[in-house]
C-alpha cells in the first residue's frame, strides 16, 4: 500500500508548512492526483483516515483535483483522454501513445491557522 | 467540448473531510492554456488568522530529491546501480545469485536486499562472499531513496562497481519510488499471467528492461511470450526484453551483455 507512504509524505509537507507559518493546524488542503498517477483512491482514503489522527491534519478539509489523463498518439498525433496507460488511439487505432499528463501527485495549497 | 483537445469531460473535484467520505462533487473544467494559473511559490496571504499557503509541491518530492542525491553519488563513483523489481517469487534473488557467480571475477559487485521480513535473501548473497546489506521494510511494501541512501553508506561500494538493489516483491508500489538507480529492471516469470504488463502498467512504464524468467518451464505453462511482450510494448514501447532461465542459465549471456554495454555509458 504505497498510498500510506503518499499520505505520510503529505503529512510531512503539511507539518513543515504549519511550522513555517507559526500555525497550529491545517484547515484545508488542496491536492492534485492525476487519474493515472497510480494512486488507488479507496486505499488513499483508508490511508488518510488511519494516518491523520492526532496530527496537524486531523480536521483538515481535503480537496482533491483528479486531473484527467491525456495521451498523444505516437502515430497520428491525436491527443485524447486516456483511461489507461495502454489505450488504443481512438482515431487510428494503434496502441503506442505518449502520456502527456494525468500522473500528477501534488500538494497545491494549504490553509493553516 | 473543448476545441483544443477535443475533451468533453471536465475534471472531477472531490471534497472530503475525515470521517465523511465526501462532501459533494464539484465539476470544473481546467485547462492550462485557457485559464493560466500563475501561482507564486510559497505565497502567503492572511485572512482572519488563517494563512493560505500556495505550496505547489510534488508529494514525492522528498523521495525524488534524495534519489537525485543517490544518483549523483553513483555518478561520482562511476557505480552502475540497478533496481530489480517483480512480484514475489519471479526469481529476483535467483537471477542475482547466478549473475554474481558468473560475474564476480570480472566485476566488483555489491547488493542491497529489500524484504519486509527476514535476512534470508541477504544470507543467500552473503554465502557467495558478496558484500550485502538487508533492508527490512516491515509494513512498507517498497524501498525508498532514504533506505537506499542509508544502505549505501553501510555498504560503501567501490568505484566502478555494480550495485544490485533487489526491491520488495511487489509490482505496484515500487513503481512510484525512484531510488536513484541508473536502470530499472522488471522481471516476470512464465508461471505468471502473460497479461501482467497491463495489469500492473506503472511498473512496466517506469522500467528500462523486462526480463522474462523461468523459460525452462514454457513447455508446461500457457504463457505466450509474444503476447506478454506486445502488452508490455503497449505500455512502454522503449522496453527491451531478455528471456532467461535463471536456474538453468539459458539466455543469461544476453543479460550479461546488456550489463556490460550499459555500465560503460
Ligand atoms: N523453474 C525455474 N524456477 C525458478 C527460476 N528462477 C527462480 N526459480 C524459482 O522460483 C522460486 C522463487 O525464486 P526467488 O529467486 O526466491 O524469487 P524472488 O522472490 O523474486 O526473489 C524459487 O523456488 C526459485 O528456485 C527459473 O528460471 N526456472
Ligand atoms: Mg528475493
Ligand atoms: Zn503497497
Ligand atoms: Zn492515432
Ligand atoms: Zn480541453
Amino acid at each position: 500500500m504505497h498510498e500510506l507512504s503518499i499520505v505520510m509524505s503529505i503529512l510531512e509537507i503539511a507539518d513543515k508548512e504549519v511550522k513555517k507559518a507559526n500555525a497550529e493546524k491545517v484547515d484545508s488542503i488542496e491536492l492534485e492526483i492525476g487519474t493515472l498517477s497510480g494512486v488507488e483512491m479507496e486505499a488513499f482514503d483508508f490511508a488518510w483516515e488511519i494516518s491523520v489522527k492526532d496530527t496537524v491534519m486531523e480536521d483538515a478539509e481535503r480537496k482533491v483535483h483528479r486531473t484527467k489523463a491525456k495521451a498523444k498518439c505516437a502515430d497520428c498525433g491525436h491527443v485524447f483522454f486516456a483511461q489507461t496507460l495502454y489505450d488504443d488511439c481512438p482515431k487510428c487505432g494503434q496502441p503506442f501513445n505518449e502520456i502527456l499528463n494525468g500522473r500528477e501527485l501534488r500538494v497545491k495549497a494549504l490553509t493553516v491557522s | 467540448m473543448c476545441s483544443t483537445c477535443g475533451c468533453g469531460q471536465p475534471d472531477e473535484v472531490l471534497i472530503s473531510k475525515p470521517g465523511k467520505a465526501d462532501l459533494g462533487h464539484l465539476e470544473m473544467h481546467h485547462h492550462d492554456e485557457e485559464h493560466p494559473h500563475h501561482h507564486e511559490h510559497h505565497h502567503h496571504s492572511h485572512a482572519g488568522g488563517k494563512t493560505i499557503v500556495e505550496v505547489e509541491q510534488d508529494i514525492l518530492g522528498a523521495n525524488n530529491k534524495l534519489a537525485e542525491r543517490n544518483r549523483g553519488y553513483f555518478e561520482a563513483k562511476n557505480i552502475f546501480a540497478i533496481n530489480l523489481v517483480s512480484s514475489p517469487g519471479s526469481g529476483k534473488t535467483t537471477l542475482l545469485e547466478r549473475t554474481l557467480k558468473d560475474l564476480k571475477d570480472e566485476l566488483s559487485i555489491s547488493v542491497i536486499e529489500g524484504d519486509q521480513q527476514t535476512f534470508n535473501d541477504a544470507n543467500r548473497i552473503q554465502a557467495l562472499d558478496i558484500p550485502v546489506v538487508q533492508v527490512n521494510t516491515g509494513q512498507g511494501c517498497h524501498l525508498d531513496s532514504d533506505m537506499v541512501h542509508r544502505a549505501v553508506k553501510e555498504l560503501n561500494p567501490g568505484e566502478n562497481s555494480l550495485l544490485m538493489i533487489e526491491n520488495v516483491g511487489n509490482l505496484v508500489c515500487p513503481a512510484l519510488f525512484d531510488l536513484g538507480e541508473n536502470k530499472r529492471v522488471v522481471i516476470i516469470s512464465v508461471t505468471e499471467g502473460d497479461d501482467k504488463p497491463i495489469k500492473y502498467p506503472d511498473m512496466f512504464l517506469s522500467s528500462d528492461v523486462c526480463i522474462i524468467n523461468k523459460t525452462d518451464l514454457l513447455p508446461y505453462v500457457n504463457f505466450d511470450v509474444q503476447k506478454a511482450k506486445d502488452y508490455a510494448l503497449r505500455v512502454n514501447h522503449h522496453l527491451e526484453f531478455i528471456e532467461v532461465s535463471a536456474t538453468k542459465g539459458d539466455g543469461m549471456d544476453r543479460w550479461y551483455e546488456w550489463l556490460r554495454k550499459n555500465r560503460g555509458k
